[in-house]
């Protein structure tokens, strides 16, 4: 049950469930063997995929499958204050949830002892970050013809006070008052229906989880469609 | 590393909703909780889940607060998978297991609005008291996300501000004052990990179980008034889930939150009336 808002429309003028604008892009990156480039409003992701290729060291190969390694980075000029250049908590982090997010569409058992490198990197943040990047690098593995099961999209749902969102922006994510600020990333299987990414921190009612996936659900496979479209359109 | 037999094992077990050492799929092993494993810490606590082990100490310190946040104490916590307390551990670079565990401890500690960060700033712009959370493994045998936020839990309850001498602007460090952390308690926050393995949930995995899972989500729930609230959620390995199986998460978390609570309040309770008879004691 949605619950009465105060709210009617966003500070941008987008409705509830309405996406900022996309602009997704295939073979940004030449020398790679897959490339996209997914912009979500002012958020830009660019992902490049090298691979697959032999894993080495050796005995970190799987004589089973292969690997996903995914390679998260924000430029340091990407935020309002500089961040400091290289490998974070933070993006250690989120480069180990982007890679549970892909590894389950990529047929992996195809590719035994060999890693798909992913490298995402954040030109521009305006919140929703991991997931533009995971459209990104979901387009460019399609492209550099890495064997997947399906395509797999990702969306930012978040709160200002007691109304859920899709697709937040920085003002809206950062939004503290009421219930307080609200960022649940998720990553979406739209063929399988299944969750493959799921974060949130904030504050989210039990009893309302459903309705904010079901919000996120509907936002990733709009976003399939963009994706889809895009990679169809690439000569 | 887990062997094929293993997992095969444990996966015919869980098809017929048994585990190998005989719990039911949402069935937690037994808790055990001692406080002071050190008596230089402001709070610490070893919490045994079967028979994983971990510990917890909070230090306290002062600080410079961060610029955008002048009128707030800190927080950071830290977690060392200790190469003593399993052979899959190894000195060097924190890993990615010890990175996520800290990290999502402190997204339930924070978003749950548990700490009064506010309370923690003796002058704004200059000084602000900051908190360490440091986690440590003596022992691993699988759970070690939730033990970790229950021993965090605990730590933070239970600890003492230290004696600040405000002209030498000096922590007395041994010396303990009576004032406990500000901390908002109808918010304390609680950690629990559904794994998943074929299409079967499980809690509390032994570390045979837990390297034959597939995934795991973890939810952070709290409960400020009527209704629970989920703080923070993280979803690891390379299962994928139905939303109904995150609903049925959602419910058996409410559960498990009732019966955690309890646990953790009568542990507190416990350890502020051994402390009051130790005080007295040392007085007279």
């Amino acid at each position: 049950m949605a619950e009465k808002s105060i709210f009617t429309k966003r500070p941008d003028g987008r409705k509830m469930d309405e996406l900022r604008p996309i602009h997704a892009e295939i073979g940004v990156v030449p020398n790679a063997d897959g490339s996209a480039l997914f912009a979500q409003g002012d958020t830009i992701a660019i992902a490049a995929i090298y691979g697959p290729k032999t894993l080495n060291p050796k005995h970190m190969q799987n004589p089973e499958k292969g690997v996903v390694r995914v390679h998260y980075n924000m430029l340091s000029f990407s935020v309002g204050e500089r961040i400091k250049p290289g490998v974070s908590r933070r993006s250690q982090e989120i480069s180990k949830v982007t890679e549970w997010a892909l590894s389950p569409v990529v047929m992996l058992e195809e590719l035994p002892g060999t890693v798909i490198d992913v490298h995402i990197n954040i030109l521009q943040a305006n919140a929703g970050t991991r997931c533009a990047g995971i459209n990104a690098a979901a387009m460019a593995l399609a492209h550099a013809g890495i064997p997947m099961k399906e395509m797999i999209s990702a969306i930012a749902i978040g709160k200002m006070d007691k109304t859920i969102l899709a697709d937040v922006n920085k003002e809206e994510e950062d939004y503290d008052d009421g219930e307080g600020a609200t960022d649940m990333p998720m990553a979406y299987l739209s063929n399988s229906g299944k969750i493959s990414l799921l974060q949130l921190d904030g504050r989210m009612q039990a009893d309302r989880l459903k309705e904010a996936l079901e919000l996120g659900k509907e936002a990733c496979k709009k976003i399939a469609e963009i994706q889809k479209k895009a990679l169809k359109e690439y000569k | 590393m887990v062997y094929k037999i293993t997992k095969k094992n444990v996966l015919e077990a869980i098809n017929k909703n048994e585990r190998l050492d005989g719990r039911k799929p949402f069935e937690q092993r037994k808790i055990e909780i001692k406080f002071g494993v050190s008596n230089r810490a402001e709070g610490s606590v070893s919490v045994k889940v079967g028979k994983t082990h971990v510990v917890a100490g909070i230090k306290m310190n002062i600080q410079k607060p961060y610029t955008d946040h002048e009128n707030e104490g800190t927080m950071t916590t830290s977690m060392e998978l200790l190469p003593l307390s399993s052979p899959n551990f190894e000195y060097g670079q924190p890993t990615i297991e010890a990175v996520e565990i800290a990290r999502v401890v402190d997204r339930g500690l924070r978003e749950s609005r548990f700490i009064d960060f506010q309370k923690l700033c003796l002058e704004e712009g200059e000084k602000v008291w900051s908190i360490n959370v440091d986690l440590a493994t003596l022992n691993d045998d699988g759970s070690l996300l939730d033990a970790s936020a229950l021993a965090a839990m605990l730590a933070l309850l239970t600890a003492h501000f230290p004696v600040y001498d405000d002209k030498k602007e000096k922590i007395e460090f041994g010396e303990f004052t009576d004032k406990k952390l500000p901390l908002n308690l109808e918010n304390m926050s609680l950690t629990m990990t559904f794994f998943k393995i074929g299409d079967k949930l499980l809690i509390d995995p032994t570390r045979e179980e837990e390297d034959s899972t597939d995934g795991r989500i973890t939810m952070e729930v709290s409960k400020p008034d009527k209704d629970e609230m989920i703080n923070a959620m993280q979803k690891g390995g390379n299962a994928t889930f139905t939303i109904e199986e995150v609903e049925t998460m959602v419910e058996e978390s409410k559960k498990m939150f009732k019966k955690l609570k309890t646990l953790v309040d009568e542990a507190a309770e416990g350890f502020d009336k051994d402390n009051k008879k130790i005080k007295k004691e040392k007085k007279e």
